[in-house]
């Protein structure tokens, strides 16, 4: 056990190194570059140098990479765009991400498992022909879209602000209408990114669970007298979560994904939403950054999953 | 005659599939007497586990049906019950024990908790009595250290193993019938040869009645009283197994006995049967083995005989019994 932790560990390190080359190559080799965007064309050549030479610009690539590492874990990392610090200005916002991401990875696990089981015990039922339909629907809606339709509808609506963390103005609000509004703010960019998981998860949990039914081993639980819903539930459901676990890693890329748009549509003062406007001023100490916190994220999301798997799962072995 | 414990009254069950209706088994009468045991022979896909599981109302429906017939159990008709009841008689009344013991026990709870869910439902057992009975049943079938072995997870016991494990699950409740689906089939053949005595062994024990399902007559030999051959999902022989082994009045049935491969013969060719097990979807005319048959005649493809009595326990459906064998 202690050998696997130490060897995933130590792969995991190896791909994150892995990934910030390569999103290095790929962000300083994208058109454009932070200067020729930010700045005046009457600027004089003069003040440019000197900034290429702060930024580390005059380097060659190779060299401002380890730079950007040295400084990173230094703490002298500035944003190329307003000179603060970039792990302040992350620190500031990736709560709010995180908090984002929980809401919608929550939605998406405790609809779609239920959804899924239910679509599978009633097969080819007019409620399963539903969710299939849904479930299409919603994979193929994109998230963007959807996300600007119900900002317009529930603005048209309501007439209630959606946009940002919370609304403007609240004085005169109680307590619990302060918490209403914080929830609503939250709840649906939360719902829009949930939905692809949603979609794709029930659909996953539908097709375990119809596969683990058919296994020998309910018929022997059948046999035993075992009643029909407990061979479901507890025979079933059990061996049917056991590969829809592994999904929990595979779903933060896409949810961190989805979060870069929402927060971008939703004005959601998150890290992603920092991330995009980082990439159009090409600031490179901040979309590095970010994109080296996502992929720890990611390769974490990795790991809890294979632990959990193991937890699950009495035939799995760490060696 | 004492009265038998099942007595099954043609039995017919299809599967409505895609490409059409697969008759399994059809019109399939036979009877168990308590604590005898008796076996069910014939080749693959002959209907033999459709059977077995008819029994306990395990067919999967759909495509499955049971068309028709009685179950007569201890004189009540199991497929006359409501499922709840019928939950009652499985694992209680009647066991079941299957081919595969890699896949036929839960990957994911151990042997202890599996055989310990059958006492408490089944017992009305506290988990502490019932966990004691577990272990109880483990020791019976001879699986060392039971105390330990009760929380290990079928994944790490052998084959053998296993299937014993199964075998102390099926009989928790001590039932009156087990009804073992090829038990052995997956074994090693000295593996096999272990678990066939344990079953027989414990069968004197607790004397429950036993059918015994095999394509194997090598298997038949060693524990049966009676023998049911059956082909193309009909019963086409029946009789103690003196009769069925020494004076068969089946073709098929003797095609059976010698393709049993023997140990001195080692050298001579196996004799199996020539021709194909039908098409249970396309079956022939008349009698359902006439294609494969030395002793057919023109006869025999008209009508599908019925089952000839040669003495009052022994039954043959043969038109050319006498001339057989
Ligand atoms: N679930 C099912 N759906 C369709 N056909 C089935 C099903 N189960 C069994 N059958 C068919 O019933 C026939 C008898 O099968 P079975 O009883 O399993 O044979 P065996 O004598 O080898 O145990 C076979 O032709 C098989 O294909
Ligand atoms: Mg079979």
């Amino acid at each position: 056990m202690t050998s696997f932790l130490l060897r995933r560990i130590l792969q995991m390190f190896i791909t994150l190194i892995g990934i910030s080359i390569i999103s290095w190559l790929i962000i300083t080799t994208a058109p454009g570059g932070p200067i020729s965007l930010t700045m005046d064309p009457k600027i004089s050549p003069k003040i440019i140098e000197q900034m290429m030479k702060n930024y580390d610009l005059d380097k060659p690539v190779y060299q401002q990479y380890f730079l950007w590492i040295k400084k990173l874990f230094t703490g002298r990392l500035y944003s190329f765009k307003d000179g603060r610090p970039v792990l302040e200005k992350i620190w500031e916002r990736i709560g709010n991400t995180l908090l984002l991401n929980l809401v919608a990875m929550t939605i998406i696990f405790s609809l779609a498992i239920p959804l899924g089981v239910f679509s599978a015990r009633k097969q080819y039922s007019m409620m399963d022909r539903l969710t299939t339909f849904g479930v299409f629907l919603g994979l193929s809606i994109p998230g963007f879209w959807l996300a600007y339709l119900i900002i317009l509808g529930t603005v048209e609506l309501f007439g209630y602000p959606v946009l940002g963390m919370r609304s403007f103005v609240t004085e005169g609000f109680g307590a619990g209408e302060i918490v209403m509004d914080r929830i609503w703010h939250l709840l649906l960019p939360a719902m829009i990114m949930a939905i692809h998981g949603l979609a794709g998860l029930s659909r996953y949990t539908r097709s375990s669970m119809l596969e683990v039914i058919r296994q020998d081993y309910i018929r022997t639980a059948k046999a035993k007298g075992v009643p029909e819903e407990t061979v479901y539930y507890k025979h079933g459901l059990r061996n049917a979560l056991l590969p829809i676990v592994t999904l929990f890693g595979f779903l933060i890329p896409g949810l961190i994904g989805g979060s870069i748009i929402m927060e971008s549509v939703f004005a959601w003062p998150g890290i992603g939403r920092l991330a995009y406007q980082a990439v159009l001023a090409r600031d490179y100490p901040v979309v590095m950054t970010i994109n080296t916190i996502t992929a720890v994220l990611v390769l974490l999301g990795n790991f809890i999953a294979d632990l959990l798997y193991g937890v699950a799962d009495p035939r799995i072995r760490y060696q | 005659m004492k009265t038998p414990l099942l007595e099954v009254r043609s039995l017919t069950t299809q599967f409505f599939t895609e490409d059409g209706v697969v008759r399994a088994v059809e019109d399939v009468n036979f009877e168990i007497h308590p604590g005898e045991i008796l076996s069910l022979v014939g080749e693959s896909g002959c209907g033999k586990s459709v059977t077995g599981l008819s029994l306990l109302r395990l067919i999967p429906i759909p495509p499955g049906k049971i068309m028709s017939g009685e179950l007569l159990f201890e004189g009540r008709d199991l497929l006359g019950l409501e499922e709840r009841e019928m939950e009652r008689v499985r694992g209680n009344d009647i066991s079941m024990i299957f081919q595969e013991p890699m896949t036929s026990l839960n990957p994911v709870f151990t042997i202890g908790n599996q055989i310990m869910e059958a006492l408490q439902l089944h017992q009305n057992l506290d988990k502490k009595e019932a966990r004691r009975r577990a272990i109880e049943m483990l020791d019976r079938v001879k699986i060392p250290s039971p105390e330990v072995r009760i929380d290990s997870y079928p994944h790490q016991l052998s084959g053998g193993m296993r299937q014993r494990a199964m075998i102390a699950m099926a009989l928790s409740c001590q039932p009156k019938l087990l009804i073992a689906d090829e038990p052995t089939t997956a074994l090693d053949v000295t593996i096999q040869a272990q678990v066939l005595r344990l079953l027989k062994e414990i069968q004197g024990e607790m004397g429950m009645a036993v059918m015994l399902i095999t394509h194997d007559l090598g298997v038949v030999s060693e524990i049966a009283d009676r023998v049911a051959v059956m082909y193309a999902g009909r019963i086409v022989e029946s009789g103690p197994i003196e009769a069925i082994f020494g004076e068969m009045r089946h073709p098929y049935t003797r095609g059976l006995l010698e393709s049993i491969p023997q140990l001195e013969e080692k050298k001579k060719r196996l004799n199996a049967i020539p021709g194909q097990v039908p098409n249970p979807m396309d079956l022939p005319t008349g009698c359902k083995f006439h294609p494969r048959c030395h002793l057919m005649i023109d006869d025999c493809k008209k009508e599908e005989p019925p089952l000839y009595p040669v003495n009052k326990n022994h039954f043959s459906r043969c038109i050319r019994w006498k001339e057989c064998c």
